[in-house]
């Protein structure tokens, strides 16, 4: 477990120094994600004390977005001014943008026959 | 009568000691997921009963019932804040477990990619404005499908408000997390790749929390969406701006 944990730090420490030296506006975990990816492909298996802090951490993930969520307490004004257009705009703009997504990736799979019919929900 | 001043003098110190020490605040954000989780479970695993939601409006209420500050709240939360950095790291595992479908994607996703992010951002700032939103807000509203370190970084390029895109990026991860399975559902979106990478591009780490409690695979296409949308987001936000 410890070693998981270091070789996650270790990542993004590499990836945030690397983005920061290179100057390109990528955030430092994404590309510890790619060294990690790239980690686990040199190992050819992800190690089970990594799977187990996957396991734990990704269905929980929810959690990790509640301390910045709060943070919408600084705004309740200006929310409470403009509300109509904000919520308008983000309840539209969310809702379209998930149906385009899905729709143009389920129908570009489709014409190139890459659909697994076995995998439905 | 004599009992009673040191009595008070105590429990002063004692919310003193609780104010300076990380521990309460950080208890009280785990405290109030938990119950979301617990609510949620409660209520059958309905969408509509979002974990973060319940917690955030719990912890807001708390925080202004005893007068507490964001900042003096953020000592606290800052350690499950911060574990947003190594959980990113970790999407590597379920993308290294499904590369090869990932791979053989490619295509879908890339132009779904590319259809969603213009969305996002278009559809938003013409609502918004048509409904007479101010310059700023329109600014800090742009680019509230990226993730949220990566929004805020834009909202300060262009001219918007950092910490109102995050409230924002906030709600819309939300929102997306709530609606994703009656709308996908409707709309007859039957494969869980597309599902995940929809609610990926549309609601960022949010959407992607809600994929992995579904699906593994949903899951793994909505970290990756996340990911790729954050970074055309950071190119075509200051762009579409250009032009407004």
């Amino acid at each position: 477990m410890v070693h998981a944990i270091l070789a996650l730090l270790v990542c993004q420490l590499v990836g945030e120094v690397l983005v920061r030296a290179a100057g390109i506006p990528i955030p430092g975990p994404v590309v510890g994600t790619l060294l990690l990816l790239l980690a686990l492909a040199a190992l050819r298996e992800v190690p089970d004390p990594m799977n187990a802090v996957a396991g734990a951490v990704l269905s929980h993930l929810s959690l990790l977005f509640v301390p910045a969520g709060v943070g919408i307490m600084l705004h309740v004004a200006r929310i409470r001014a403009e509300w109509v257009p904000l919520l308008a705009a983000l309840l539209v703009s969310t809702l379209l943008t998930m149906a385009v997504t899905a729709l143009v990736f389920f129908w570009v799979m489709r014409r190139m026959n890459l659909h697994e019919p076995e995998r439905q929900p | 009568m004599n009992d009673s001043p040191t009595h008070a003098d105590n429990l002063d110190l004692l919310w003193v000691y609780l104010q300076q020490e990380p521990l309460l605040w950080l208890t009280a954000t785990l405290a109030a997921y938990a119950f979301g989780h617990w609510l949620h479970r409660a209520a059958g695993s309905s969408p509509l009963v979002n974990s973060i939601a319940v917690a955030i409006a719990l912890l807001v209420a708390v925080l202004v019932l005893s007068g507490t500050s964001y900042a003096t709240y953020f000592e606290g939360a800052q350690f499950v804040h911060f574990l947003l950095g190594p959980a990113t790291v970790l999407l590597a595992v379920p993308l290294y477990r499904n590369f090869n479908r990932v791979r053989r994607l490619l295509v879908p996703m890339l132009a779904a990619l590319l259809v969603g992010s213009v969305t996002a951002v278009v559809s938003a700032v013409v609502v918004a404005a048509a409904l007479g939103a101010s310059t700023e807000t329109l600014f800090s509203l742009a680019p509230k499908s990226a993730t949220t370190p990566i929004a805020m970084g834009i909202a300060e390029e262009i001219g918007g408000l950092p910490s109102l895109t995050a409230a924002l990026v906030i709600i819309t991860g939300i929102i997306g997390a709530m609606a994703v399975t009656p709308l996908l559902n409707t709309l007859r979106v039957t494969d869980w790749a597309a599902r995940g990478f929809a609610v990926g591009v549309a609601s960022h780490g949010i959407g992607a929390a809600r994929a992995f409690q579904v699906n593994q695979l949903a899951g793994t296409f909505a970290g990756i969406a996340m990911a790729l949308n954050a970074l055309l987001t950071a190119v075509l936000v200051p762009l579409l701006v250009g032009w407004l």
